[in-house]
């Protein structure tokens, strides 16, 4: 077990290595002149000079490379051209944000898509099932950001139940950071009026994004569950008696889940990679409005660094999906 | 018939498929008492798991549709009792065991647990089958189901019964698992118990203990069982009563010495002397020419006639009806008095 999460964490490291050399490249085949860029439109060519020389800019790309990974290891990712603070200290800034967009996003789709998936599955080819088909292709087809407009327009502006977007507002003074996730920290320093108006602000955002994830888990669900009702234990526990309410919670479930896990995992990664347009329509302080605005400015450090970051979650979560398998399935308990 | 745990009576059943309807049984006639074990044999797709199937309404229908005829268990009809009522007899009145030990067992929850599971849900019928107060709380009825299904580990021959409870069905062995299925089976104390090829999956030694094990259940607890099989040996050695199928009829039934040393049908004769012994030639098998005929168009008659080497021109005019040959040995066989006496066809 031990053994095995040591050995994941360990292939990390190629990907690293293969990540930075690549995005390295790509900053240096992209045409334009980020220091330019950053330095403003009425900087002199001497100041442009010199700011390359404080970033290090004007040196030949190996060195700059080799002196990125030295911080690397340390754990500096460098310093923003653009806002010329830390990478590091403006993603442990951002990265709460989007995390919890995408963790609130995958339990609503997780919450509602595996019931909803048995359930379909069990009243198959009658009108859950046929209704539930209809609105899962919509999920799946609608994009995120324009889905992220219509709950806008129906809940802020019609209904004017939800804030229209943000994260928290800036008169009211937010918990004390422990998490870096408003919801939890509100909770822990036992402020409920603070809760309640991050969950508020929450909704909508992790609504659109949860309901193309939400589809496909609970189609995988449904597509699951439908081959395990068919398999000889279920027919044996049906044949010795066991109430079906049992059969389908006890037996059938625990046996569909483990299918829907993996998209479970890649669709975390999807989403943390994907959260800049449903940040835009909600303004939400996230991972992926400061990369956009990073790779708009050609600010390649930043890039690089979410990047990382990102690949890094990615890995970590479907590492946890694979153990994840283990606790439901014996059978495959890591060795 | 008074005295019959369970008894078929004409019973038909049709399959809905793409190509049109299939008469899959077609009148069978069965009945079984405690302290007889049935073998059930025929080619496969004669409709004998069909037969077990129904007896537990485990046939899903539609497709299936029952067209004619009764299954009565202890008087009652199985196929119009309502569900609920159905539901109650399946694993405390009648017990089921299905032929693969290596997919019937829930690979994601401990033998015990789905043991106790059985246990509880017979008991929520009948609170005896626990060792408990009626009205014990959960815990209390729990731990007494814990305390029933060591035990019938233990008596299906599982050592160590108590710990092992505690492992996976990955954990055990094909013949380890196949008695935890018969524990499973066995331990809401059915009246019948049937059993659909309980051994393909296991080596012969294995095979021999189980059914030794069949055995001794039914005279330890006095019940009926219907074995299912394509095995005579298995029939030979295990059974008290036989029933030959084919192509969706009982074509011959009786105590299977009788049969065995003088059927009467000549579709049981095909398959005695399908059995290759000590004394055939090296290389030959009497295989039994033609094919298991197409149940949505069957033959007319006997559905045997096209392969039969006695067939005659009366014999596809209507299904022929069971005569008696002997005390209790029935064939449905126009010219089963002609055959009697005869050698081999």
């Amino acid at each position: 077990m031990l053994y095995f999460i040591l050995r994941r964490i360990v292939l990390l490291f190629p990907v690293v290595i293969g990540l930075t050399v690549i995005m390295f490249a790509i900053a240096r085949l992209l045409p334009g002149d980020p220091v330019a860029l950053a330095a403003g439109p009425n900087a002199t060519q001497a100041e442009i000079e010199a700011l390359a020389r404080e970033f290090g800019l004007d040196q030949p790309i190996w060195t700059q490379y080799a002196n990125y990974v030295a911080g690397l290891v340390q754990g500096d990712l460098g310093t923003s051209l653009l806002t010329r603070r830390p990478v590091a200290a403006d993603i442990a800034a951002y990265l709460p944000a989007t995390l919890e967009l995408v963790f609130a996003a995958m339990f609503i789709a997780v919450i509602v898509g595996i019931p909803l998936g048995l359930v379909t599955a069990v009243w198959r080819n009658r009108w859950p099932d046929y209704l539930s088909q209809i609105l899962a292709i919509g999920a799946i087809s609608m994009p995120r950001f324009f889905l992220g407009l219509l709950l806008q327009l129906c809940f802020a502006m019609w209904l004017m139940w939800l804030p229209l977007g943000g994260r928290f507002p800036i008169i009211l003074i937010p918990p004390p950071t422990v998490t870096g996730f408003l919801t939890i920290d509100s909770l822990l320093a036992g402020d409920m009026n603070a809760f309640a108006t991050a969950l508020r602000h929450l909704a909508m955002p992790a609504i659109a994004m949860s309901l193309s994830p939400l589809a496909t888990i609970m189609r995988m669900m449904r597509a699951s569950t439908i081959e395990v009702m068919s398999q000889d234990y279920v027919t044996t526990a049906r044949a010795l008696g066991l109430p079906k309410a049992k059969i389908i919670l006890k037996y059938v479930a625990r046996n569909a889940v483990s299918a829907t896990l993996t998209v479970t995992g890649l669709y975390f990664g999807w989403l943390l990679g994907g959260t800049v347009l449903v940040e835009t329509v909600f303004d939400w302080p996230g991972l992926g409005l400061y990369a956009t605005k990073a790779i708009i400015s050609q600010d390649m450090l930043p890039v690089i660094g979410v990047a990382l970051v990102i690949g890094l979650l990615f890995v970590l979560a479907n590492l946890a999906i694979d153990l994840l398998y283990g606790v439901i399935n014996p059978k495959v308990r890591y060795s | 018939m008074a005295g019959a745990l369970l008894s078929i009576r004409d019973l038909h059943l049709t399959m809905k498929s793409f190509d049109g309807e299939a008469h899959v049984l077609n009148g069978i006639d069965l009945e079984v008492r405690r302290g007889e074990i049935w073998g059930l044999v025929g080619e496969s797709g004669c409709g004998k798991s069909l037969t077990g199937l129904s007896i537990s309404r485990l046939v899903p229908s539609p497709p299936a549709r029952y067209a004619r005829g009764e299954i009565l268990f202890e008087g009652s009809d199985i196929l119009t009792l309502p569900m609920r009522d159905v539901e109650a007899l399946r694993g405390k009145r009648i017990g089921m065991i299905f032929q693969d030990p290596t997919t019937n067992l829930n690979p994601v929850y401990r033998v015990g647990e789905q043991l106790v599971d059985v246990a509880l849900a017979a008991a929520s019928h009948d609170p005896s089958v626990l060792d408990c107060a009626a009205n014990a709380g959960r815990r209390e009825r729990r731990r007494a189901a814990r305390r029933l299904a060591a035990e019938m580990l233990g008596r299906v021959g599982i050592p160590d019964a108590k710990t092992r409870l505690d492992n996976y069905p990955h954990e055990f062995s094909g013949g380890m698992r196949q008695r935890v299925l018969i524990a499973m089976a066995l331990i809401g104390r059915p009246d019948l118990l049937i059993a659909d090829e309980p051994k393909t999956a296991l080596d012969v030694s294995v095979q021999a203990q189980i059914l030794k094990l069949l055995k001794g259940t039914v005279a330890d607890h006095d019940i009926g069982v219907i074995l299912i099989t394509h095995n005579l040996g298995v029939v030979a050695q295990t059974c008290t009563h036989v029933a030959v199928m084919y192509a969706g009829n009982v074509v011959e039934s009786g105590p299977v010495a009788r049969v065995i040393e003088d059927p009467a049908h000549p579709y049981t004769r095909a398959l005695m002397a399908a059995i290759p012994t000590k004394e055939s030639r090296r290389g030959s098998l009497n295989g039994l020419g033609g094919r298991v005929p197409n149940l949505i168009a069957p033959p007319p008659g006997c559905r045997f006639s096209p392969r039969c080497p006695l067939a005659q021109p009366d014999c596809t005019r209507a299904v022929p009806p069971s005569v008696a040959v002997g005390r209790d040995h029935w064939t449905a066989c126009l010219r089963a008095k002609e055959i009697e006496g005869v050698a081999h066809v």
